[in-house]
Order: C-alpha cells, then structure tokens, then sequence
C-alpha cells in the first residue's frame, strides 16, 4: 500500500461500497489486470488512471460483467457497514447476492452483466460512446428505465390493454428524463435523435442515461474525452451534482489531470494492469512511482501535466 | 472493448472505388479486365459441355453463350464501377444502367428474335433507352430541392389522413371491386385477399427484423407451423371449429418461436441469419417426412372453410345466403375471407403499434440499435430477443391458419425458402421498421408480379417475345432500381415512440439495421 496512514480521510477503507480483491483478468498470454485490490468509497469521487493500455477499461468491464475475470472478487455493498457476515455467507453458499431490505452483498463476478445494473446499481458508460443513435434522446433515457416500466406494464400484457397504471409510471419516467435532461442541459434536444447531437453532448446523454438506471455506483469511462475546457468544467459539476445530490457515488477513468486533481476524493493507478498508487489525490501527486509511470509513457501532454501538478 | 464492438470486414473495394473520380477510359479498362477473366475461367466452364453420347461422352461447344457471359461481366463492371464510384455523375450512371439492361435484353431475346443480331440490338436499345428514361425522369423529380426538415414534416402531416384513406379504402374494397369490376370480382378480390396476407406476414416478420434488428431467413417455418396445426386441429378435431382453431394455430406458432429462438438467439448477426434459414428448411422437410403425421407430400385437404357465426357459405337451406335472404353467389365466401384476413392484418399492425410504445418495443430497437449498451442498463436481451421471436411468430402461425382454410388445402410445397425471401423483401423495401412500407412493398411485390401476368400486349410489339416469361427478371431488375435509389426502402424514416415537444420523424442514416444486415 502506497497511502500514507496518516492520511485524513479514508472512506475508501472504512466505509466501502466496492472492493476489488485481487483481480486478475487474462486474455491468452497477456495479463491486463494483475491482482488488483482497491476500494470505492461510498460517497466518494473516485478516480481510475493510469497511461494507455494499463487495464483500466478492462476493470471497468469485469465490474459491470462483460469479462468474466480469471481470478478475484469484486463486492458491491448496500447499506453502511462492512456486511461481513451476510458476505461470508454469501461467498461460501455459492449465492450471486444476498439481500435483506434496502442492504446487500452483491458479488458481482458471479452475476450475469444484465443483472448487475438492475440488482447491483452499478451504471456505466464508454469509452466509445453507445447511445441508441436512431432513438430521440427522450427515447434514450425511457429504454434506461426499462426494468421498472416493464413491471409497471405488466409485462405489456396491462400496457396493451392500456392499463391507467402503466400510463402514470410512463409519466413518471418522463419526468426522471426531463430531470436529467435538465442536469445535463439537453432539454432542448429531447426530441432529436441521440445521433445528431454533438460529442460533448452525447457524453453527457450517456451519463443522464445512466443515471436514468438509478444507480448507487456510477461508473465513467474517460467522460472527458474530446471536450473542451468550458464542456469539461460544465462535467466537473454534474459529476459533483451527482455524487451530491443523489447520493450516487462515481468512479471514473481519466486521462485529464486537471479533472482528475480537482474532482476526486480518491485515486488508484495502474500501470500495466499493477496498481501502483492508491490514495487522495494529493498524495497521489506527489508519488514518485506515478511520475515516473506517466513520464516514461510517450504523451508528454501528460506527462507535463502531472510535472505542472507536482510543482504547484 | 475489443471483443464486445461488432468487427467487420469494411467495404475496402466500394471505398476504393469511391475515392477515385470516374473516368471512361479507367472504366473501360477496367471492365475489359474483369470481362478478359471471365473469358479465360468460362473457356472450359462455360464454352465446353460434355453430352451423354451413344458411346460415353462427347464434347459439345458453347460459344455464344460464352459470349453473352463475356458481355453481362463487362457490361456489369461497367455498371458497378458507375455506381459505386460516388463522383460518377447520374448521367453516366443512367447510361451505363441502360447499356447494361440493353445488353441483358439482347442476350435474353436470342430465340425470340431468331438469332438476328440487328434484331436484338434493336430490342435492347429501346428496352434499355425506355428504363433509362425512366430512372432520368425519377432522378430529376428526387432532385428537386425540398429542405429535409420540410420534407420530414410534410410528410408526418399526410401520414394521418392517407392513412385513414387506405382503412377506408381497405373497409370497402370489396364492394368497390364488385361495383366496378363486376366481371373480374373474384379474380379481384383473391388478388387483394393476397396481398393482405402478405402484409400481414409482412408486419409479423417486421417486428423481428424490422424492430428488434435479428435477420430471420426462416420466417416460413411459423407460417407453416400455423397453417399445419391449423389443418391438423380442423380435420382431426372438427368440433373446434375455426375461431378456435384460429388462436390455438397462432399460439402453437408463437410457442414454436420461443423453443426454436433460444438456441439460435444466442448467436449474433451473419450466424444468426444461417441458422434461422436452416430451421426454416428444417420444418419444411420434417414435414415432407413425418407422413404419419401429415401426410407428407400430398398434404392435408379438406380443410374446413370458416363459418360465419355457424353459417356456411354453402347454397341452399341454412347457408349464409339463405339466411340473410340474399341470392346466393360464390363470391360471398371470398368477401367473408377478405375480411377476415382484413381483421387479423389489423390486429397484427395494432398490437405492433402498441408495443412500439410500451418499454419492450423500445427495448427491441434499442436492441437493435446497440446491443451491448441494452445489457449495460440492465436489459436481459435474451428474453427481449425471445419475445420479438415470439410474437413475430404467433402472428406468422395466424397468417398460416388463414392460409390453410383458404386454400382448403396445405402441403409441404407451399412453404419453401423462396417464401420466406419474399416476405423478407417485402420488410427491407418497405423499410425497416415501417408498417406502412410493409404495405406499399406488399402491393407493389404481389399486385406487380399478378400485374405482369397480364402484359402480353408487349408481345404485339415485339413479335416472337413472350414478356409474361420475363415477368420475374423484369421484377428483378425493378427491385434493383429501387434499392439502388432507396436503399433503406420506401420509408426509411422513424417515427419515435415518445414524444417530449415536438414530434420529428428520424431519417435512415442515424437508424441501425441490426445484426446481420
Ligand atoms: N478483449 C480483449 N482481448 C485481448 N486483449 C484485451 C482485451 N481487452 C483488453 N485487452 C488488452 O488489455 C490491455 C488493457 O486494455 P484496456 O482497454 O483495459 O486499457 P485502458 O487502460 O483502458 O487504456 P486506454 O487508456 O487506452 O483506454 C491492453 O493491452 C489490451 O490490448
Ligand atoms: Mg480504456
């Protein structure tokens, strides 16, 4: 462990919502993530980085279930607490999750990826934009909503027969879209296909999107990419608005320092799918093993950028 | 996410054709190229034949018809090479379009002109000149300049009133068809009874191909399962009657989509296509073999007729004439059909539209659109996949027990590939996704391949050619030209399913065709 134990607060440690425990994930020879322990806070902005090609999109994926990792377990927890008795149980009884009210265990290498949004909460965007390109953006934040619609329909049976109770939860859900729709200022583009919009905007409709899941762990992939510094300063607050206002916590993968030094509580590099530092940011910054990590990658944007960190 | 995102072999000879202007000699070159290898490969292939002599083999020569080969490869690079390079202007790709239909026509009207080539120049000339001046006058109408924001607009304006006209329409076809057209009546309205069965299989096939974006070559295979557990259940079981009868045949169907869809929904795109095909030929050819169970290839007959409400469309004492007092005639019989495949058309494209708007319609073209994002907001695509199947199943099972109390009559004939790509092309030049294209191709395919039937007054002109027997190529050719200037269909554009302020329609660019389009 990199972080310094005097350190002042660590809810990573003391209040986790995910830990990653000795995550390993092979494709044929290469070894993308190697052992990779770290926890999400819950509450907390937590930040992915690491150069090109660390493994940081591949732990994304085994968290939200499309690898199945080749070693390891990865805990998404409901409700304060550790729940080590309830994940005990869990583990040793071969259960995918345990539930007990609003509190659970959810070990998520052994659920399918369909589950873990709907069971789990964890919503996810990509590093490769996915809208629904052919679909109005309203269209794409209805389809998020999906799992609770499709039992407010009745399983369409009430929803053909045009129940009064499919119409309201369809209201109500238009409502949560217009919410988000507002957050990330596309309000005005509700009716336009989500293919038309510009990149920065379908960054953003991704996240309102997931969102829309009602997620307790949000997870980005490069939310910043191809922004420019207005777009990217407007991102810096809906993420805090999202932490803040709704309690979700967010992990996010990120290759802009700047976003990264201002908004994150926390933060864990990889490097060659090793995880090389884990601490606040400020700690991070200082870590002579991140600087030489970035700097022996041949961006030196980047480079300068963690330099232009360490001086001020 | 290497794995995940869908990697395709690109389009690398349309993009390099695209990338350079189009220039005759190039072309030519070109063309000559293509037609000099097609000489060399069809010198044995094409040129020589061996016969069954007295004595074993002997070797025959085909000269001419390693010419005409020669011809079409030349004529035909010529034509892609035109179309394909974006710079080459539509003038050029007019002309190349009519030198190649000159030379198709040509080549096909060997025997009928005797062999004579000025014969067959001329007939290719004017055949050629013809769809040449055709396509000019339909390149020159699209070219007028209307603003796509218009044009969307405009035409979600007509949408409800041409609608409401075409169910009006449909409502009172058959009494339109007997006033007007009294002596052709029957042929009329079989004719419409058709198509109308056709657009049904139509809006059945769209849900699964056109919504959910899973391209299903087997569709034939439901169509049969409801036509023969519709026959089964009338002739073993006559006390169940047909509207019973009826929604058992279309249950049984859509049972036969969710245990045949999931083995194969768990496959993606091009495999998917395979697999749906072989199911298709699998049921076929179960049903040509299992005779214990129906009769293999002489089928099933006397398949009861409907009834209406208990009365027959039979003459004489307690037959539907009879009872309302009218004077019997065959063709009531016809109009009870036309109605009832009018009913279960309505039917399908009603509940398509519901479900368009309820979450699993959604989740289906979503579906199509991106899988791998669906399962990231919690979507089981499994299921939703199985449904669509499902219910684009049922739909094809209601279609085939109409068919087999039409007909009075089903075997395992009717229910070929061949089936299964007509209804398939019906949903691709309608347009994906589009109910009404679904009808508009429904028509123009079925109405226009009865219509050519009827064109032997060509022949006057051209003495010796017979157009009736060229009615599938010129079809062909037709269906050619549409795609080429509507690629996405007829209407291509989507209509979203939740509307917030303002409702625009979506064009085709921004739409998805799904897996294995
Ligand atoms: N499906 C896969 N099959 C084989 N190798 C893979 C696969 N997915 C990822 N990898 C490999 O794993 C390594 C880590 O890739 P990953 O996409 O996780 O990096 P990353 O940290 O997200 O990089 P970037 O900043 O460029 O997005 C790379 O070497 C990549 O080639
Ligand atoms: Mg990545």
């Amino acid at each position: 462990m990199t972080t310094p134990l005097n350190s002042p607060a660590q809810r990573w440690l003391d209040t986790p919502l995910l830990s990653v425990e000795h995550l390993t994930m092979r494709f044929g020879g290469i070894v993308a993530v190697d052992d990779l322990s770290f926890q999400v806070g819950r509450g907390d902005i937590t930040a992915l980085i690491g150069p090109n090609g660390a493994g940081k999109t591949t732990v994304f994926n085994c968290l939200t279930g499309f690898y199945k990792p080749s070693e390891g377990r990865i805990v998404m927890r409901h409700g304060p607490g550790p729940h080590d008795a309830a994940l005990a149980a869990a583990h040793s009884g071969g259960l995918r999750h345990s539930k007990d009210g609003d509190s659970g265990v959810f070990l998520l290498e052994r659920m399918p990826d369909f589950e873990i949004p709907r069971q789990a909460g964890v919503a996810r965007t990509f590093q490769n934009i996915r809208l629904f390109g052919g679909m109005t953006v309203l269209e794409n934040l209805l389809v998020a909503q999906h799992n609770g619609l499709m039992v407010a329909s009745g399983y369409t049976l009430g929803g053909i027969l045009g129940l009064p109770g499919y119409r309201r939860a369809e209201k109500k859900a238009i409502d949560r879209a217009v919410y988000w729709l507002e957050q990330t200022a596309l309000l005005d583009r509700a009716d336009d296909p989500a293919g038309d919009l510009s990149y920065g905007a379908q960054r953003r409709l991704e996240i309102a999107r997931a969102m829309c899941t009602g997620p307790k762990l949000l997870c980005l992939d490069e939310p910043a990419a191809g922004l420019n510094p207005r777009e990217s300063a407007e991102l810096n607050r809906l993420i805090r608005t999202i932490r803040d206002e709704h309690g979700t916590s967010v992990l996010l993968i990120e290759h802009d320092m700047g976003v990264v030094m201002e908004i994150s509580d926390h933060v864990v590099v990889l490097d060659y799918g090793v995880k090389i530092a884990d601490g606040s940011a400020e700690t991070v910054r200082n870590d002579p093993k991140v600087i030489a990590a970035y700097l022996g990658v041949e961006d030196e944007a980047e480079a300068e950028d963690i330099v232009e960190g360490v001086a001020s | 996410m290497a794995t995940a995102s869908n990697i395709r072999p690109g389009p690398t000879r349309a993009a390099s054709l695209e990338q350079g202007a189009f220039v005759w000699s190039v072309a030519l070159a070109d063309a000559a190229k293509a037609a000099a290898l097609a000489g060399i490969l069809g010198f044995f292939f094409i040129g020589m034949k061996t016969d069954i002599a007295g004595d074993g083999l002997v070797l025959s020569y085909r000269w001419a018809a390693l010419g005409h080969a020669v011809l079409i490869v030349f004529l035909g690079r010529l034509l892609l090479d035109a179309l394909l390079g974006k710079a080459a202007p539509v003038t050029t790709q007019m002309l190349t379009a009519g030198i190649f239909i000159a030379g198709i026509a040509g080549i096909m009207t060997q025997d009928a002109t005797g062999g004579s080539l000025p014969a067959r120049a001329l007939v290719g000339a004017v055949l050629g000149g013809l769809i040449v001046a055709v396509l000019y006058g339909v390149a020159l109408w699209r070219r007028r300049p209307a603003p796509a924001r218009a044009e969307a607009t405009r035409q979600a304006r007509f949408a409800i009133p041409i609608g409401i006209a075409l169910v009006l329409l449909a409502l009172t076809l058959p009494f339109l068809i007997t006033t007007f057209l009294p002596g052709q009546q029957r042929q009329f309205i079989d004719l419409a009874i058709l198509i109308l069965t056709y657009v049904m299989l139509g809006w059945g096939l769209n849900i699964v191909v056109g919504l959910a974006g899973l391209l299903d070559l087997g569709y034939v295979a439901f169509y049969a399962v409801g036509a023969y557990s519709f026959a089964l259940l009338s002739t073993c079981f006559p006390f169940i009657g047909f509207w019973s009868a009826l929604p058992l045949a279309g249950m049984l169907a859509g049972m036969w989509g969710l245990v045949l869809g999931f083995p194969v929904l768990r496959l993606r795109g091009d495999y998917l296509a395979i697999v749906t095909l072989a199911f298709g030929e699998i049921i076929r050819v179960v049903l040509l073999n299992w005779v214990d169970f129906t009769n293999g290839p002489n089928g099933i007959s006397g398949v009861p007729k409907p009834t209406f409400f208990g009365l027959e469309f039979s003459r004489g004492e307690g037959g539907f004439a009879d009872f309302f007092g009218l004077e019997f005639s065959t063709i009531h019989r016809f109009i009870y059909l036309y109605y009832i495949i009018l009913a279960l058309a309505f039917l399908t494209n009603f509940v398509t539209l519901r479900l368009r708007k309820l979450p699993i319609g959604r989740a289906w073209e979503a579906l199509r659109e991106d899988e791998i994002a669906c399962r990231a907001l919690g979507i089981n695509t499994t299921n939703t996949k199985l449904t669509a199947f499902g219910i684009g199943a049922m739909f094809g099972g209601l279609a085939g027990a109409f068919f087999a109390t039409r007909q009075g009559f089903v075997s395992p004939e009717s229910f070929t590939f061949m089936e299964s790509a007509i209804i398939l092309a019906i949903v691709v030049l309608g347009g994906l996704g589009s109910q009404m294209g679904v009808v508009i191709a429904a028509t123009v395919m079925i109405g226009g391949i009865e219509m050519l039937r009827h064109i032997s007054f060509v022949g006057q002109i051209f003495p010796g050619v017979d157009p009736v027997q060229y009615r599938m190529i010129i079809f062909g050719l037709a269906m050619v030209a549409i795609m080429i200037w509507k690629p996405r269909g007829f209407i291509s554009r989507r209509n979203p399913s939740a509307v917030l302020k303002e409702r625009k329609s979506i064009g085709a660019d921004l739409v998805s065709q799904g897996e294995g389009h």
